[in-house]
């Protein structure tokens, strides 16, 4: 079975080449089966290999396709390296990305460019698949790369738009600059191992290096770097909001559930070389609190139901940071999972609106759609429970507050960490449920036009059963103590000490992070519910009105880079523009143009000067033969 | 035979000088044909007398009765010819005759110049002769130039159909601008 | 019989092609302006057969033959590109067909 391992990545890949070659000459019936089923029979060979691995327990299946070149003794492989943490990442990626495709042969059934569509979510879910299952930093960086493009070319699908045009260069630019820093991470790891094989790496730098030693921390502030980029996270967070700008099921492959979620599975691959620097690991923290609650308070104030969830995706993914920074690895792994589960389904919902309502995506329009769309309700709500993290029944609560419960009662937690956490908390499920209400309740205002079928329906149902049940492979110790999640990674990443003695105030924290989530909800019931004044009474208030225009910009943060960044290159570049050397080329070209003027003159189109011009050359030659 | 050469020769630059100084199509085509038969005169002085049959069979016959058939199917009128006049002012023939003039004095100058043996009499090289070189040596150009006139009726028939009208996109613009 | 020399001979074929060349620079009726080539290639030929006479040589009255060959073609095509000239502008004055000018 394990020989299959190449297939998993293959198969998109041929479905993208597939498509690509014909996409325009075949059926769309034949491109659904060869989009979708792709995925599909990754998905399956993902699910017989899982439950191998499971059965068999081996530390980890490895397979060499082939050398990929080898110059100075470097010779990266082209070899795939499955362990737990893939195995997690590469369960949700194929099953995940199928039940999105399977919904994208609906939502897209009206577009045009139905193939160029799949081929690209094809070639984004195999280079996914490759970064994961990459055994070598160079190849996990190829995928990175990959997974980068497919994400331009899918926030511009709709190309004719300017402004995805340029959402979608933003997202290209700005990842990049997150990518040249790993890239520098990888040169450096590479002059320090004289390889980038993952495995040899984490074994030798416990050798080679101290905790905290000079190298290990830049290394590691380098591939921060990366993630952060990757993954939406402060101070490279403002392209994920414009991402949007691709159709539903883009954002909730690449920009909810998988791609930005990359930079977690990098730190998560390279842990041995955050452990081995304390402030990096700090950083990781630090920097997933301040986005948790920059971004959940954007979120608080965005009309646009995606932009919500946008911002909704980039505060869970500082959740995940939290935990990596104190850690916590596996319960940031989990809470991947869990937020994959249901983010993909709160972005399906969404598409399935967005599509009922005739692509419109402000919510103020919206309302009253809980007795006209029944299925999409009950799921979002389920989904909007999971991303509240609603006592008890939720996946999200369990593994949200793992997380928040490893703040205190890890080695590396503070109080302030876990304060930071638990006001995101609370600011989450005050965005999560006015987004319920403002969409579902009040009155109808806009005319539901297509309602969905059973391809959108299955997905939705799955993942919304998913988000439920999710939660329960992974239990608090006072509360059933499930750790099937936690075992299954414990051979790949290191599991968190605990303070002695800090067991017996875990149900109270349970408790507080319960009532905080229902106070959450309640605050949005009252607001916009039963008390509808309570929000009329915020909208006279300027100062709260100016509070509210900077959340709903993103804090500024797109003015601030437009100033420090943008504005300084563009004038550079025109003062630039007329420089001495440039001067030289554009004189030349200007001589150029010159001489096709004047040779162009002699173009008359009348044939009597051509002749005379013939004539003239051969008195010329004639003249010359005679004189020589 | 020397002094019906020069007057060959005088007829055939006359000639073709009303040639090129007539208005009137067909006026021009006849002087032409007279030019054409002085030049056959000419290759019989020069001892190439089926050259010369050959110069009256498909000069001043084919070619010229082809160009009258043209001109009888384009319907010219007198407005043609005054229009011929009018495009043949004085003024436009002083720069090529410079030219011309430059390059008659250089032809001269190369022709003089040159080291001549004495003129040998005229021997003629009769039709047989050519005609074993032409089948000997020459015959893959024989066969060249059959291939040339097979592509001359090709493309003759194919330009000369009268098709329906079609007009690059470019030239409509011209058209509707004008 | 007498000698013509071969000066002379290639002397009218030089004055025949200058009249022909001066008729294309002059004309601006394109039937003329094939007369004019159908008189300049004459008188290539002539010096050809002036040529083959001095040295009394076949060569250059085979020269002749393929030099009418090639005149006869190109009279019917270029006859026939006049027509389609003449119906598409409705004029023979070869300064019109000037849309390809730079």
């Amino acid at each position: 079975m394990a020989d299959l391992l190449w297939l998993i990545p293959a198969l998109p890949f041929a479905g993208a080449l597939l498509l690509v070659l014909f996409g325009n000459r075949i059926s769309r019936g034949l491109v659904t089966a060869i989009g979708a089923g792709s995925v599909g029979i990754s998905a399956a060979i993902t699910l017989l290999l899982g439950i191998e691995y499971l059965s068999s327990q081996p530390a980890y299946y490895h397979q060499e396709v082939w050398n990929w070149f080898n110059v100075a003794g470097f010779n990266p492989s082209i070899a795939f390296h499955l362990d737990a943490l893939s195995m997690v990442f590469i369960f949700v990626i194929t099953f995940v990305g199928f039940l999105i495709h399977v919904y994208s042969t609906e939502y897209m059934a009206e577009d045009a460019d139905y193939s160029r569509f799949f081929a690209c979510m094809n070639l984004f879910v195999g280079s996914m698949l490759v970064l994961v299952m990459a055994d070598n930093l160079l190849l996990l960086y190829l995928g990175w790369e990959g997974v980068g493009l497919c994400s331009y070319l899918l926030i511009g699908f709709w190309y004719k738009e300017p402004a995805n045009g340029y959402a979608a260069r933003k997202a290209f630019i700005i990842t990049r600059v997150g990518d040249t820093a790993m890239a520098i991470g990888l040169f450096m790891l590479f002059q320090a191992f004289g390889t980038l094989h993952i495995q040899t790496i984490s074994t030798e730098a416990v050798q080679l290096w101290d905790t905290g030693a000079q190298m290990a921390v830049i290394i590691a502030f380098l591939l921060l770097g990366g993630a952060v980029g990757k993954s939406g996270q402060l101070p490279l967070q403002t392209w994920l909001p414009d991402a949007m700008a691709g159709p539903t099921p883009v954002s909730a492959l690449i920009h909810a559930a998988t791609m930005v979620t990359a930079g977690v599975y990098l730190i998560a691959r390279m842990h041995v070389i955050f452990e081995l620097a304390p402030v990096a690991m700090m950083a990781v923290a630090a920097i997933g609190a301040v986005t948790l609650l920059i971004a959940g308070f954007a979120a608080l104030t965005q009309y646009d139901l995606k932009r919500v969830l946008a911002y909704s995706t980039i505060s869970q993914i500082g959740y995940m940071f939290l935990a990596l920074g104190v850690g916590a690895w596996s319960a940031g792994v989990f809470h991947f999972m869990i937020h994959a589960f249901f983010k993909a389904l709160l972005f399906l919902c969404a598409g399935a609106i967005i599509l009922a309502l005739h692509h419109e995506q402000d919510m103020r329009k919206m309302g009253g759609l809980r007795t006209s769309m029944p299925v999409v309700f009950w799921t979002f709500l389920i989904g909007a429970a999971s991303l509240a993290a609603f006592p008890l029944v939720s996946a999200g609560f369990y593994s949200k507050d793992q997380i928040l419960w490893l703040q205190l009662a890890g080695e590396n937690g503070s109080v302030w960490l876990y304060a930071a956490g638990l006001l995101g908390a609370f600011v989450t499920s005050i965005y999560t449920f006015r987004m319920v209400f403002i969409t579902f309740y009040g009155k109808a205002k806009t005319h539901v036009g297509h309602q969905p079928t059973m391809a959108i329906k299955v997905p939705l149902i799955i993942l919304a059963v998913l988000s439920l049940v999710g939660g329960f492979i992974e239990l608090p110790h006072n509360f059933g103590h499930v750790v099937l999640f936690s075992d299954f990674l414990s051979p790949i990443l290191p599991t968190i000490s605990v303070v002695p003695g800090f067991d017996q105030y875990e149900w109270m924290l349970q408790l507080l992070a319960a009532v905080v989530s229902l106070s959450g909800i309640y605050i949005a019931y009252l607001f916009y519910i039963s008390k509808p004044e309570l929000l009329a009474s915020i909208h006279r208030s300027s100062t709260a009105m100016a509070v509210h225009r900077f959340w709903h910009s993103g804090w500024g943060f797109d003015k601030l880079y437009d100033i420090l960044l943008v504005r300084p290159y563009v004038f550079l570049a025109n003062v630039n523009k007329r420089d001495v050397i440039d001067g030289f080329y554009t004189g030349l070209a200007r001589v150029t143009e010159g001489f096709h003027m004047m040779l162009s003159e002699t173009q008359s189109g009348v044939l009597r000067n051509y002749v005379a011009g013939v004539v003239v050359g051969a008195i010329m030659i004639l003249t010359i033969s005679i004189f020589l | 035979m020397e002094l019906t050469f020069y007057i060959a020769a005088a007829v055939a630059v006359l000639a073709t000088l009303m040639v090129i100084t007539r208005y009137n199509m067909i006026h021009a085509l006849l002087y032409l044909v007279v030019s054409f038969l002085a030049i056959a005169i000419v290759f019989f002085t020069l001892g190439a007398p089926f050259m010369a049959a050959l110069e009256v069979i498909v000069y001043a016959g084919a070619i010229v009765v082809l160009i009258i058939f043209v001109i009888m199917m384009l319907n010219l009128t007198y407005e043609d010819v005054q229009k011929e006049k009018e495009w043949l002012k004085p003024s436009v023939w002083v720069g090529p005759a410079i030219l011309s003039l430059v390059l008659l004095a250089e032809l001269v100058y190369m022709i003089t110049a040159a080291e001549t043996a004495p003129a040998a009499a005229v021997v003629a090289v009769d039709a047989r002769l050519v005609g074993l070189a032409l089948f000997g040596p020459y015959v893959l150009a024989v066969q060249l130039s059959g291939i040339l006139l097979m592509a001359g009726i090709v493309g003759a028939y194919h330009l000369g159909r009268q098709k329906k009208k079609v007009v690059h996109r470019f030239l409509q613009e011209r058209s509707a601008a004008a | 019989m007498n000698a013509v020399s071969m000066e002379a001979g290639l002397l009218l074929a030089g004055i025949l092609f200058l009249l022909g060349m001066i008729s294309v620079m002059i004309r601006r009726n394109i039937i003329f302006m094939l007369i004019s080539v159908e008189i300049m290639l004459n008188a290539a030929g002539l010096a050809f057969i002036v040529a083959g006479s001095r040295w009394v040589q076949p060569d250059g009255q085979i020269m002749f033959i393929f030099i009418l060959t090639m005149a006869a073609a190109e009279v019917s095509v270029g006859l026939a590109l006049i027509l389609q000239i003449y119906h598409q502008l409705k004029t023979l004055n070869s300064d019109t067909a000037n849309f390809m000018k730079g």
